[in-house]
């Protein structure tokens, strides 16, 4: 269900594929090799440390900081409709980087590198589709679902 | 080991070519360097051609290509590692040459990126990153790039005005290039007019897509000194990379590859930075430019900025950088461009650059990056 992940997505079949579905339940996961302990977000089936192929999903806070961002303007093909949007790269606090979207709870103006961001699982609404994705918002921001859950 | 040497550099004009096929833009560059070399083309052992397969219609390059030239059956392949791809098929013929399996290789670069629609472009333009991570949200070549910049800005008070110094100097440049794609100079209010495209970048700080072809023609030691009065040596040729997600780099104001690479070619032909009087440097963003600076040693981590502003990059300056306009003037036909950087630099070395010739070089330098820096190849030039 990888094909779940991205507005448009490439990669439908992953052996991470797990993380859409935790995506969709309202959980934001890593990977952590089951052999050495390395974790790993983005996730990835094979450890980069030791090799080894078997790992587990763990759930990774989101709390991070915009480690840089833009807003992108010029559009690719699936995109269109939703330009102009603001990318972000995240320094994860549990370490890793995530690449997504800001999201409504921050301001085009109040963005700063270095500010205390979460990243928070979401969906496409408007689509028919499953689509998921995450999104950077203010910290303390919480998934509907994700908080109940919680 | 021998040493390589350049004995031919051709090159065509960069521009939109709707008046050629990809293998008749290879033609012109190639034939231009056989006649800079006075060789004819039967002492030719192989040729190596530094293309992206997926902007042309036809599929498998090399073989249309060797076909065109008159070279079959001599053997040819394909280099592919995106913008830097023609630095490869310099580095596969240079490697060839060092094993003794080729004596004399052809390499060519080019490529036609105009016959794409605008729907194709777009649509490839959304793969340009890693797929799986980051490409499902919507991120761009220039978007990149404009991450680099904003973090840039953000840790060395690099400035608006700086990045499109870049813009000015090498469209200055590039108004004196024949073979450039914009032969006019710009200003930084002129700059500052231009459409927004991922900020802070405005049209003026991208390089545009282009259509053409460049060819270098290589040889063992023994071959170049036979053929040429005037031999370039390419005495070092450093190559590395950089993960293909930015999210696994640990910081994002450099690129790694550039710095591995650029150590492995100093190394190499025994020269530094400070050595480097002319380099041909990766601008395909202003920021670019700025980090290669760094990346490089021409200056300090940081100053890349003050550098251009204070004409440290112009001829006259430090060391004079893409004097033939950079990509962001001459145009990024991409497979073309790390050979048309060859080219630049040898002629440099030859005193034949004309009114853009740089005064006193004995070393140059190029800088050919693929993608978003996942792949660095650094050369260094020298003459007798
Ligand atoms: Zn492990």
């Amino acid at each position: 269900m990888f094909k779940w992940f991205g507005k448009v997505n490439y990669t439908p079949y992953t052996k991470v594929s797990d993380f859409a579905q935790y995506l969709k339940d309202g959980y934001f996961m890593g990977s952590r090799c089951k052999k050495c302990g390395a974790t790993s977000f983005p996730p990835r089936a094979d450890c980069e440390q030791c090799m080894s192929g078997d790992f587990e999903f763990f759930e990774v806070s989101g709390r991070g900081r915009v480690h840089t961002f833009t807003k992108i303007v010029a559009a690719p093909t699936g995109f269109e409709d939703v330009a102009p949007y603001i990318v972000g790269v995240i320094d994860l606090e549990e370490g890793g980087k995530a690449l997504a979207w800001f999201g409504d709870s921050i301001e085009e103006g109040d963005i700063e590198i270095g500010m205390e961001v979460q990243i928070v699982p979401q969906i496409f609404e408007e689509l028919e589709e499953i689509k998921v994705y995450y999104s950077i918002e203010r910290l303390g921001t919480t998934w509907s679902k994700v908080s109940s859950a919680h | 080991m021998t040493r390589v040497g350049i004995v031919g550099v051709g090159h065509g004009v960069f521009g939109r070519r709707s008046d050629a096929t990809v293998q008749e833009l290879a033609f012109e560059a190639f034939r231009d360097a056989l006649e800079d070399a006075a060789i004819d083309r039967d002492v030719i052992d192989a040729s190596v051609i530094g293309s992206v397969p997926e902007y042309h219609k036809q599929r498998s390059l090399a073989g249309v290509i060797q076909e065109y030239l008159g070279l079959v059956p001599k053997p040819t392949w394909l280099t592919e590692v995106a913008c830097a791809s023609g630095s490869a098929a310099m580095r596969t013929a240079w490697m060839s040459i060092k094993a003794g399996v080729h004596d004399i290789v052809a390499v060519i670069g080019c490529q036609k990126m105009t016959e794409l629609s605008t729907a194709e472009i777009l649509a490839l333009m959304g793969r340009v990153g890693e797929v799986q991570w980051e490409s499902g949200f919507g991120t761009t070549f220039p978007g990149y790039y404009a991450m680099f910049a904003k973090r840039h800005m953000h840790e060395y008070g690099t400035t608006r005005e700086q990045l499109l110094d870049v813009a000015v100097k090498n469209h200055f440049y590039g108004a004196k290039n024949p073979y450039a794609l914009f032969r006019k100079e710009i200003t930084r209010e002129k700059a500052m007019e231009s459409e927004e495209v991922a900020t802070p970048f405005q049209v003026y700080d991208c390089c545009a897509n282009a259509d053409g072809a460049a060819c270098v023609i290589l040889a063992s030691e023994e071959r170049a000194k036979e053929i040429s009065t005037k031999p370039v040596w390419l005495d070092g040729i450093g190559c590395a990379t950089a993960t293909m997600s930015v999210l696994r780099r640990p910081s994002l104001v450099g690129l790694p590859s550039a710095e591995k690479a650029a150590a492995v070619a100093y190394e190499m032909a025994g020269v530094g930075p400070e050595d480097v009087r002319v380099a041909d440097v990766h601008d395909c963003f202003t920021i670019a430019e700025i980090m290669a600076y760094e990346d490089l040693g021409f200056c300090k981590k940081g100053e890349g900025g003050p550098f251009v502003a204070e004409r440290q990059t112009y001829i006259g300056g430090k060391v004079a950088v893409n004097v033939d306009g950079g990509l962001k003037a001459k145009g990024h036909p991409i497979g073309a461009t790390g050979v048309s950087m060859t080219y630049e630099i040898a002629k440099q070395l030859r005193g034949e650059a004309g009114e853009r010739q740089v005064p006193d070089v004995d070393v140059g330098l190029t800088h050919n990056v693929g993608g978003i820096g996942q792949y660095c190849f650094v050369q260094v030039m020298k003459r007798d």
